[in-house]
Formats: C-alpha cells, sequence, structure tokens
C-alpha cells in the first residue's frame, strides 16, 4: 500500500466550512414551533425544596409552560444512569434530571421555563416562587472527611462514598530497606474544562413517527441515546442523536447531564421542538469541574536518588454526585507509577461527596494529578540529595530495553499494565537538549542584572491511550466513486473528519478530496462510545484502516473478476484498480461501486458481497502508552510575583502521527490548559458552597498575550498494539505541564524557598515565598 | 443571559436628553455599554429605561486649549488613543490606555463612561484625578463643575446625581517636556489591574522637581492623590528617598482585599507600581517628548 | 417592551428589520437574520466570540444593542471569503491549522481583519496583544498568531 496521506502535515478538510461562518453548532440549529427553555437553579448549596408556585411565570408574555419532574412521570422518572458503573459504588449517586426533593450544589436544575424567547424565560425565572429550607453543607473535601461533618446528602451515612486502592510489590520492605524516605503532602485544584461553546441541546419529538431527535454539544452522543432510551423505556432506534459541530469538549462534555434529559422530556411533553443553550453563568455553575485533591505521600530511594516505592492517601472531592462513577478518581490512581520503575507503591483514594457541582475528568482526568504529585517527589529526592533533576529521573525511569514494561499497576478495570513501548529517558534528554539547559545558568544570571528571577523545570509523564472496547468505523465508495466514512466517535475539533480520511484515502488509493468523514450520528453510524481519554486516533482510525483495507480487498477482487486478470496482479491507484505495469488495464473504484450496487437482473460477481462497503471494528484490548517530556524556562519579577514563561520545549510519542499539524495542535493547546492550571485558573467556592469566581473576570483562562511559543519534537515510536501504530495525542500536553511549570518556578525561587506542593501557584504567594526566602 | 426588558431612548440633542432625564424614572444612561451591558445581560441592573446617548451630537471630541485639555464624554478609548494631539500633550493618557481593555472593547468604551462607571482599577478615572480634572455635568437643574476630589464618592459611585449626565472632563494640561510614567499590575492582559500608579513631574533649569502629581488606583475604592507624597516632592531633586517615601506612602493606603488577593498584597503592590511609575517619571528621556 | 425599525448595511447589503431593544447585536445577527457564524461564547464581553466589525472598528456583537446599529454598516465572518475561495487570512487559518473547533474562530478572524486594517505589519507581541481579547481553548494561540503574522504578509504582497 503507498502512503500518501498518512503522515503528512496535509490541512484539514473541515476548515473551510468553519472558517467562513458555515458550521453547524446546536445553537444555529432552528425548528419550526421550536420552544427556548431556561433552568431554574438552586441558589443554596444544599437544601430541601419546600415548594414550588410557577403560577405567576405561567402568566408572563410568551411563556408555554412550567416544568418540575413531577410533570414528566408519564415519560420517565428516578435518577439519571451513571456514565460508568463501578463495583464500590452499589447503587448510583446521580441527579434526578429536575431535583425531586433535596438540592446538593448551587445550579442544580430544579424547573424549567419553556417559552417562545430566551429572554422571555429568563424574564419569567424570577417569577417562579420557591420555597428552600438551608441544609447544611460540606464545601470542600477535607470538611467533608473529618468527624462529624455534615452530610452532603442528608440520606447518607458518610460523605466518603469508596476508597480505592492501588499498590504493588511489599511496600513496607521495600520503605524499610531504603537509604532515604521523604514526605509532602499536596493540594492540587484544577479548575473547569470552559470550551468556548456551552453545552446544548435540541430535542424534537416527530409527531407521526413517534421517534426523538436529540442535537446534542456532546462527547459522547451515543452514550445519551443509550441511556435517554432506557430512562424513557423506549427502544434505542427510535431515538436519534447526532452531535453537530461541538466548539471543544475538554472532558466534560462525555458526560450525560440531567438538562439533556430534561430538554428530551419537556420536549415530550410539550410535543414542541425544545431548544436549551447553555450560557456561561450556568456553564460556571452546571458543567462539571475537576476540583481539588488532596495527597499525602511519602516516597523512598536509594542512595543514588533512585526511586524505589510511594506510598500514600489522597481525598478526592467528587463533588455532589458520581455522574461518571469513580472514573476520575480510578484514573488519577491507574496513572502510577508513572514513567518511574517503582519496586513497590502502595496508594489510596478517599472519594468525598461535597455540595460543590460534581467532578468529572477534564483534560488529563486525574493524570495531570498523579503527574503533578510524582514530578513533585522526584524534585524532592533531587533537592534533598542535591542531585540534578534530570539526574533522579533518569536513573529511576523505567528504560527502554524493559519494554513492554509490567509496572504493577492495575487499570481501571483491574487489568494488569503493561507500557509497549517507548524511551523515557531519551524524551527527557531531548528537552534538556532543545532547551540548552547546559547555557540556562548564563541565562539566569542575565535576568538577575534585569532584576529578574530566572527558573528552568522539567516534567515527564507516561499516558494510556486507545482506550477499549471500541470506536467502529464504516467506509462506502459511492457509485460516483467518492470515499464515505463514518464513525460513532464524535469530534469537537481533533479534526477526525481529515485524520480519518487520511486513512481511507491512503487505503483506496484515493485522493483526499474525494472523502468526506461523517460522525457522531446515530442514523449514520449504529454504535459510539465517547471522545475521551486520547482514544479516537487509535480506536476509530485502526476501524477505519481495517474497514478500508476490506474495501479495497472487495474492489480487488471485483476488479480481478471484471479485467480477467489474477488479484495479485492488481493494484490501487489513482482511484482505479489497474495491473501492475499496464496502467491501461484498469477499472474505476467507481464502477465497481456500481457493479455492487446491483441492477435489476444482472447479477453481481460470485463469492462478493454487494455494496463496495465495509465496517471494522478494532478491539483495543490493550492500552496504548503515549509519553513524553516537558521542559520550561520562567521569568519571575520578584515585587510584583508575576510569572511569565518565557520557553518552552516538548518532546512527546504518540506513535505514529496520522497528521503532524493536528497532532502539533493538541499538544500546544494542552500545554496551555497545563498553564492555566498551573498559575491561572482558580474556581472558588465560600464556605456555604457558593462559586466566587462565575465570570471570565474572575475566572482567568489563559490568554494570548501571557502565552509563550511552544517548541514541539518529536519521538515516534509506532504502538505495536494497534494496526497504524498509533498513540493517542490529546493530553499528552497538558499532563506534565503543571509540573514543569511549577518546577521552573521552584528552581527560579532558589534553594531556600518553600518546596512548592500546591496549584495554581498565584503572584501574591510567589511574593509570599519570596519574603519567607529573605527572611 | 438576555437583558431584561426596558424602554430604549435615543436623543438626539442635550436638551432632549435633559427632557429625558426630567420625566422618567428608574433610568439609566448608556454610554460605550462594556461595563453596563455585562450587568444587564447577568441582570445585575435592571432599569425600566435605558437613554443611549451615542447618538447625540457633540458629546464626543478632543479639544486642546492653552492650559486644558477638553475630552467629550462620549470620545471613545480607541479615538483617544489614536490622538496625536493627545499624545504630544499628555502622553501617559496614550501609555495608560494600552491597558485600558482590549482592542475590541476600546472601540466603543468612553472615557464618560468609564469616570461614572468608576470601576476602583479603572486607569481613566485615575488619569482624571492626575491631571485635575473638573467634570461638567448637566441635568433639568443646570450645569454645574465637579471638581476632581469631589467626583470619587465610594465603591462604583460618582458625585453624578441620578437626574444628571456627564459632558466633558476638562484636564488640566502640564507644561510640554514634563515627565511621566505609568505602571500597573494585572494578572493577564486587558485585565483590571490589582494596583496601579501614575506620576507627572515637572522639572526646573536646576533639575529640582517643580511639580509632581502622583494617583494610586486600584488600591482604594476610587483612585487616590499621593498629595503629601506630592508636596515633599517639590523643590527637591530627584533620589532614592523620594522614591522611598512614595512607595512607603503609597503601602500605607486603605487596600482592599477581594477573593483574589489579600489587602497586604495589594498595598505591597501599591508601594512598588508608584516607585516604578515615578521612576519611569524621572527618567530624562522621557522628559524630551 | 419597546421595539423599533432599524436600518443598517451587513456585509454590504442593506437590511431592515423590526427589533425588541433588549436585543444584542450578536442574537440579531444569529437569530434574525440567519448570520449564524458570529458565536456567542460568554454574553458578558470577555471571550471575543462574538466580535464583528462596526463601522470599521472590531466591536463585542454582545454589548451593543442591535437598535444601536440603525444606520451602522456592519461586517461578519461570512463577509470575508467563501469555502471555494478563502481569503487570505482564512487561507492563512487553514495551513496554520490555527482553528480546531471553529468556535471562537470567527471571532479571531474579525479581529485580526479589523488589526490588519490599521496595522499592516504587525509585530508577533502586538497580535498577542490584540488577541488578549479572544479566548480560545484549543489552539494555544500560537498558530492563530503565526496565521496573522502570514496574512499580513500575504496582503503587503498583493497589495
Amino acid at each position: 500500500m503507498s502512503t500518501r496521506y498518512f503522515g503528512a502535515a496535509v490541512p484539514r478538510l473541515e476548515d473551510p466550512r468553519l472558517l467562513t461562518g458555515r458550521g453547524t453548532y446546536v445553537d444555529d440549529i432552528v425548528l419550526p414551533g421550536m420552544l427556548h427553555a431556561v433552568f431554574l437553579r438552586s441558589s443554596v448549596a444544599h437544601g430541601r425544596i419546600r415548594s414550588l408556585d410557577p403560577s405567576a411565570a405561567l402568566s408572563m408574555p410568551g411563556i408555554r409552560a412550567v416544568y418540575a419532574m413531577a410533570d414528566f412521570v408519564s415519560f420517565g422518572s428516578g435518577p439519571m444512569p451513571t456514565m460508568a458503573p463501578h463495583p464500590l459504588l452499589k447503587s448510583p449517586i446521580t441527579c434526578s434530571p429536575l431535583a425531586v426533593d433535596e438540592v446538593r450544589y448551587v445550579g442544580e436544575a430544579i424547573a424549567m421555563v419553556l417559552a417562545d424567547s430566551r429572554a422571555e424565560a429568563e424574564d419569567a425565572l424570577a417569577a417562579i416562587e420557591l420555597d428552600i429550607e438551608h441544609l447544611p453543607v460540606v464545601a470542600n473535601a477535607r470538611q467533608g472527611i473529618a468527624d462529624g461533618a455534615p452530610r452532603a446528602h442528608s440520606g447518607r451515612d458518610s460523605n466518603v462514598i469508596a476508597t480505592l486502592r492501588g499498590s504493588h510489590g511489599n511496600v513496607d520492605a521495600v520503605f524499610a530497606a531504603a537509604a532515604h524516605r521523604f514526605s509532602e503532602t499536596f493540594e492540587i485544584h484544577r479548575g473547569g474544562c470552559h470550551a468556548m461553546e456551552c453545552r446544548g441541546v435540541v430535542a424534537a419529538p416527530e409527531p407521526r413517527s413517534g421517534e426523538l431527535s436529540l442535537w446534542t454539544s456532546s462527547q459522547s452522543p451515543y452514550m445519551v441515546r443509550r441511556h435517554l432510551a432506557t430512562y424513557l423505556g423506549r427502544d434505542e432506534a427510535d431515538i436519534r442523536v447526532t452531535a453537530p459541530d461541538v466548539g471543544g469538549g475538554f472532558g466534560p462534555k462525555a458526560n450525560v447531564y440531567p438538562e439533556e434529559f430534561a430538554v428530551a422530556l419537556a420536549a415530550l411533553a410539550c410535543g414542541h421542538p425544545v431548544k436549551w443553550i447553555e450560557d456561561r453563568q450556568e456553564h460556571f455553575l452546571a458543567t462539571t469541574q475537576q476540583r481539588d485533591q488532596f495527597w499525602s505521600l511519602e516516597v523512598a530511594c536509594d542512595a543514588a536518588g533512585r526511586m524505589l516505592g510511594v506510598r500514600g492517601r489522597c481525598i478526592h472531592d467528587n463533588g455532589a454526585y458520581a455522574p461518571y462513577g469513580l472514573i476520575l478518581p480510578a484514573t488519577a490512581l491507574a496513572s502510577f507509577p508513572g514513567p518511574y520503575a517503582l519496586a513497590a507503591f502502595d496508594l489510596s483514594i478517599d472519594v468525598v461527596l461535597t455540595n460543590l457541582v460534581p467532578t468529572t475528568p477534564v483534560r488529563g482526568a486525574g493524570r495531570p494529578n498523579a503527574a503533578f504529585v510524582l514530578e513533585r517527589l522526584a524534585d524532592t529526592i533531587a533537592r534533598r540529595l542535591n542531585l540534578p533533576r534530570e539526574e533522579v529521573r533518569r536513573r529511576s525511569f523505567v528504560r527502554a530495553e524493559q519494554m513492554p514494561y509490567v509496572t504493577g499497576g492495575k487499570m481501571r478495570d483491574g487489568s494488569p499494565v503493561a507500557y509497549d513501548s517507548g524511551d523515557y529517558a531519551k524524551a527527557l534528554s531531548l528537552v534538556v537538549d532543545k532547551i540548552d539547559a547546559a547555557g540556562f545558568e548564563e541565562r539566569r544570571a542575565e535576568a538577575a542584572t534585569r532584576g529578574r528571577l530566572l527558573g528552568l523545570g522539567f516534567a515527564s509523564c507516561v499516558e494510556d491511550t486507545g482506550l477499549g472496547p471500541f470506536e467502529g468505523a464504516s467506509v462506502r465508495v459511492t457509485p460516483a466513486g467518492k470515499v464515505v466514512v463514518a464513525t460513532g466517535a464524535a469530534s469537537q475539533g481533533q479534526g477526525h473528519a481529515t485524520t480519518l480520511a487520511q486513512i481511507a484515502a491512503d487505503a483506496l488509493g484515493v485522493d483526499l478530496s474525494q472523502v468526506t468523514v461523517k460522525a457522531a450520528d446515530s442514523r449514520i453510524f449504529p454504535l459510539g462510545i465517547s471522545t475521551i481519554a486520547s482514544r479516537v486516533a487509535v480506536t476509530a482510525g485502526s476501524s477505519v484502516e481495517i474497514a478500508a483495507r476490506k474495501v479495497r480487498d472487495k474492489a480487488i477482487k471485483v476488479a480481478a473478476h471484471i479485467l480477467e486478470a489474477g488479484e495479485h496482479d492488481l493494484e490501487i491507484e489513482n482511484g482505479q484498480v489497474r495491473v501492475v505495469g499496464v496502467p491501461d488495464m484498469n477499472v474505476p473504484l467507481s464502477t465497481i461501486a456500481r457493479v455492487l450496487s446491483g441492477s435489476a437482473g444482472v447479477p453481481i460477481p460470485a463469492g462478493v458481497e454487494p455494496d463496495l462497503a465495509a465496517t471494522g471494528y478494532f478491539e483495543a484490548n490493550q492500552l496504548a502508552f503515549a509519553y513524553g517530556s516537558q521542559a520550561c524556562e520562567v521569568e519571575i519579577d520578584p515585587e510584583t510575583g508575576d510569572t511569565r514563561i518565557t520557553r518552552y520545549v516538548v518532546a512527546h510519542d504518540c506513535g505514529r502521527l496520522i497528521n503532524p499539524l493536528i497532532v502539533d495542535g493538541q499538544i500546544r493547546g494542552g500545554v496551555v490548559h497545563g498553564i492555566g492550571n498551573a498559575l491561572f485558573e482558580h474556581m472558588r467556592h465560600d464556605e456555604a458552597g457558593q462559586p466566587l469566581t462565575a465570570t471570565y473576570a474572575d475566572y482567568l483562562l489563559p490568554g494570548a498575550a501571557e502565552m509563550p511559543d511552544i517548541e514541539i519534537h518529536h519521538i515516534e515510536t509506532p504502538s505495536p498494539r494497534n494496526p497504524i501504530g498509533a498513540k493517542g495525542a490529546g493530553e499528552g500536553g497538558t499532563i506534565p505541564a503543571v509540573a514543569c511549570v511549577i518546577s521552573a518556578i521552584q528552581d527560579a525561587l532558589g534553594p531556600a524557598a518553600p518546596f512548592i506542593t500546591m496549584h495554581p501557584v498565584s503572584p501574591e504567594q510567589i511574593v509570599e515565598w519570596i519574603d519567607q526566602t529573605r527572611k | 443571559m438576555k437583558a431584561p426588558p426596558f424602554t430604549y431612548h435615543d436623543p438626539r440633542s442635550r436638551d432632549d436628553l435633559i427632557g429625558l432625564l426630567a420625566e422618567l424614572e428608574n433610568a439609566k444612561l448608556l454610554a460605550g455599554g462594556q461595563s453596563l451591558v455585562p450587568m444587564l445581560n447577568f441582570r445585575v441592573v435592571a432599569p425600566d429605561h435605558l437613554i443611549d446617548i451615542n447618538r447625540i451630537p457633540d458629546l464626543a471630541g478632543i479639544r486642546l486649549s492653552a492650559n486644558a485639555v477638553v475630552l467629550g464624554a462620549m470620545t471613545r478609548q480607541w479615538d483617544l488613543q489614536a490622538s496625536a494631539d493627545l499624545a504630544a500633550t499628555a502622553p501617559i493618557i496614550r501609555e495608560a490606555l494600552a491597558h485600558v481593555g482590549h482592542f475590541q472593547t476600546r472601540s466603543r468604551g468612553t472615557i464618560g463612561g468609564s469616570c461614572c462607571h468608576l470601576d476602583p482599577a479603572a486607569e481613566l478615572p485615575a488619569l482624571c484625578a492626575l491631571f485635575d480634572a473638573e467634570f461638567d455635568v448637566a441635568g433639568p437643574n443646570g450645569a454645574r463643575i465637579v471638581k476632581v476630589g469631589d467626583w470619587f464618592k465610594g465603591y462604583l459611585e460618582s458625585a453624578l446625581e441620578e437626574r444628571e449626565y456627564l459632558q466633558s472632563i476638562r484636564l488640566r494640561r502640564w507644561p510640554a517636556g514634563h515627565g511621566y510614567g505609568f505602571s500597573e499590575y494585572a494578572r493577564r492582559r486587558g485585565d483590571f489591574a490589582i494596583a496601579g500608579a501614575g506620576a507627572l513631574l515637572e522639572f526646573a533649569e536646576d533639575a529640582r522637581i517643580r511639580r509632581a502629581a502622583i494617583v494610586v488606583f486600584g488600591v482604594e475604592p476610587g483612585p487616590v492623590r499621593l498629595v503629601e507624597v506630592e508636596q515633599i516632592l517639590v523643590g527637591q531633586t530627584f533620589s532614592e528617598a523620594v522614591l522611598a517615601e512614595a512607595a512607603a506612602q503609597a503601602s500605607a493606603l486603605d487596600a482592599m482585599a477581594d477573593v483574589h488577593v489579600s489587602a497586604a498584597y495589594r498595598r505591597h503592590l501599591a508601594g512598588v507600581v508608584t516607585r516604578r511609575a515615578l521612576t519611569e517619571a524621572a527618567r530624562p528621556a522621557r522628559q524630551a517628548v | 417592551m419597546s421595539a423599533r425599525k432599524i436600518n443598517l448595511t451587513v456585509n454590504g447589503e442593506a437590511v431592515e428589520a423590526e427589533v425588541e431593544a433588549r436585543l444584542n447585536l450578536a442574537d440579531f445577527l444569529r437569530q434574525a437574520i440567519g448570520l449564524t457564524g458570529t458565536h456567542v461564547g460568554c454574553e458578558h464581553g470577555v471571550c471575543g466570540a462574538c466580535t464583528v466589525i462596526v463601522d470599521g472598528r472590531p466591536a463585542r456583537a454582545c454589548l451593543m444593542l442591535a437598535v444601536q446599529a440603525d444606520g451602522a454598516k456592519v461586517e461578519t465572518v461570512e463577509s470575508l471569503g467563501t469555502p471555494e475561495s478563502l481569503s487570505e487570512l482564512q487561507q492563512a487559518f487553514r495551513d496554520r491549522h490555527a482553528l480546531q473547533c471553529g468556535f471562537c474562530t470567527p471571532g479571531m478572524l474579525m479581529t485580526i481583519e479589523a488589526l490588519l486594517r490599521v496595522e499592516g505589519s504587525p509585530t508577533r507581541e502586538e497580535i498577542r496583544d490584540v488577541l488578549s481579547g479572544n479566548l480560545c481553548r484549543c489552539t494555544g494561540y500560537q498558530a492563530i498568531v503565526d496565521a496573522a503574522l502570514d496574512a499580513a504578509e500575504a496582503r503587503r504582497g498583493t497589495r
């Protein structure tokens, strides 16, 4: 097979549409008779609904209905399903589409208003008379786990819903025999996803067919369909779910949300199409976040600083519910031991309910947390033993010749973790070299003459990618000779319409412009899971490869029949199957497709099924492990505490690159998300669980003026675990970025400064540390 | 986040505006809209009437006289930034405007809007304080001049009364060649400053300071002139001692705390930016402008 | 409730409409005249997704009322190139992979379009300064800066 597109930096096929304002996002969908929904949301973090009187609201202009959960009883009732059941969760801990009795976070939906316009619906919100009895609030996880703490759910015995444990080896023996043991405690805060497009749903009942159509800004449209079908007691076949153009996801859009169900229920109840577009204020209140974790850890190392073991415990704030089961804390746990070859580890995570918006994965999903604490522990060893930070890592890493390497850890499903391939030390050496660590002290001295503190930081990570079980794809050649790829994997900007087309175009020897990718529409492809966990290139990409190869084989079989040639003498090129060495003897794919489309009374070649099409399901039974290292330089103004990242270098191995342009884009965006987590983004709540930073003036997203240019170097170690050799690239930029920036800040502040064990780090905090250092 | 309903008025003359101000209850004036419209969208304000003053002629403009610069209340920040006359007369204004919002908001944001909204961290009211501004306001009961010292009443509160509007702002001109310095610290480009300072210095032939003005903003609810330091400066040559005194005074202000920063950090920053603004103002290169 | 008749020019075409006073310009463009290329990301004037050009200057369409656009000349992303014939700026975005999800993109394009009209040779630093008024969660901004520089160069070459 010739490879023309795989690996090439081809411009994206979806761009011309998106660049000219011709995208179709959920809010762009307008249907006849459509009503606009808004939600009445709880203004208290924990309370009991005493009464709700919509009568005044109902008499306002443009108002068509006000619904509470009781109004939906003929269509569905009860709590939402959980996205990911876990054996430790005896029953799902989810909310109802609309709260029934108790509300457990500020922003929880209680009722909805349908009106002719969004503005009128908002007018009516203030007229709904709601009486809520305040209940005691659990405003953070450490409070929630303390003795005598109030309960986040008044009916539960404890706020701790599960304790996850991960261990390997004889940790006590390893610690007892180790030359050194160091302890640290960490406070990690991550903040929200903040896709530039908020969530949105349109639901339309089809009165004649009884079908329900749903357009949702989701990473998991098929999960929405499955769970909604179950909830409504319907067949999946009667529900069409489409994710149209989606304006960014970053994790939280992978949930199945109460609003998606409520909008569907409301559409069924009123018989009209209903649109709900989340506004930014709601996004701050009701879209899941990834918030706080508190880690107490001990690391053991030998006399040379080689990391031997890690043990300790984490308190994880899961928010008011567990819509995604225990995936987030479980992923944090499964991310140990990172790139380090540890003789033993023993870790536990207490998952705690609080009266804050639920948490679910945000880009990296607990892996950045694990990377942060592991990298800080590596830096602790370096600091205490007075070793170069790179050296501690080199001595502690899993080595290339150990691959495949069984870490002793377990995946979320309990299966053993085995890293597939790679050279971790090589990635680290690459960034050390490219950032010119050797010349750093000279640069530091120069900055000092300008009154600035310069620091150099490093961090590394390993990332499990390509999570199973599958994303499927079908490939079909139309009688016009065009290739249509269909998949259930939704796109939120990752460029699947280009990368999947590249794979199909190569397999079928057609020009890229002849390939169209259709995705995330349950009428076009039957099954899908989720665009999460850096999995689509591996899963859907491999499935396209499998399906396209089947189509190719089929085309060759038919062409052999038409050309009366042996199959081995044929090749596929330029949209034709032709005889090798005799290019004039050829048959276009369009002709083959027409033959296989059938004509009345005309037989098709024996042994070939009709339709020049095939479906592929790559079964992703084993994870592909991407990895990388990052290095950066920060410059601190010691008077203000202002911290600028002046240089940033990434070395990344995500196996074979399908499209370097797209991979680089994923990495850069991911790094900047991590920089946001290190320096800017902080979702604060007060003791009553009230959000304090719910505008873009108060919640600081990374802006263009503060972000550095990011230099990227690729190492390409093909994954042996899938047919295209790919590993995921969506989160590798984010995972080590916080650790890298913090390591650089630490270096800038010097050895006398306190050891940094938290993020985000504010300028005020930096000034305080500098003051402490000088005392 | 849709604005609540209101009745919209767009008077075409000052007389019509005064008529509306006399007549309407619970009315709000709409200038550039860069602060008011977000407040409407969040529904933290819900006026019955919105009086849009964008279509009244002659409310915008930059006029220079021998002693003063007169800025129409509806002069856009974009036009202030672009004005060569202003840059030549009061170069600190252009420098400060680079910190006011963004390219995309300065196109509509006005100096009058900023001075009536009075965010504590806003640069333009601070410049007004620096230039001993006089605010020319008018209403059904006639016009009056409010001196800058009387303009700042409290947090988000100016001396403008409910039925008045701001016509123009008169800044006192400084002689050509005065030194100027501006410094602020914000987390990101375009964010409201945590603390900022502006300084103007006029030097005599013998390098002694003839006149000084220093303003600190973002620290207390309104901009504050460091009057005592200004008085100390006059007659002295510029020195580290002078700087230290100014920074110390700025650090002694009654700083606000908020969800992001403590009062102590704000006070600390006030000292830092004051020192930086004054240092800039004293640079000989600056005074040649 | 007050409704008003307005007349304006949108992308060179005369538009007449009756609008409720509280309707902002972004919702007017999207809902009243179907120009859905202008996106709404925060409705409080920070994210910049709704940036359009009004009378030659960039403006937040979420912070301007439609009635205020009476008599104005409004340009949206739909005024740039077409899918078959992208403008230099759009082409540079494509070549540099300066968009991923595409949601912030129309605002980015209109901001840079406005910049390039007043500053034909912006520096990297100036572009980042101007882009501080537009948020993007996907790209990390670097490719957008590169695209703006490319577009400036292309426009200088053709003019």
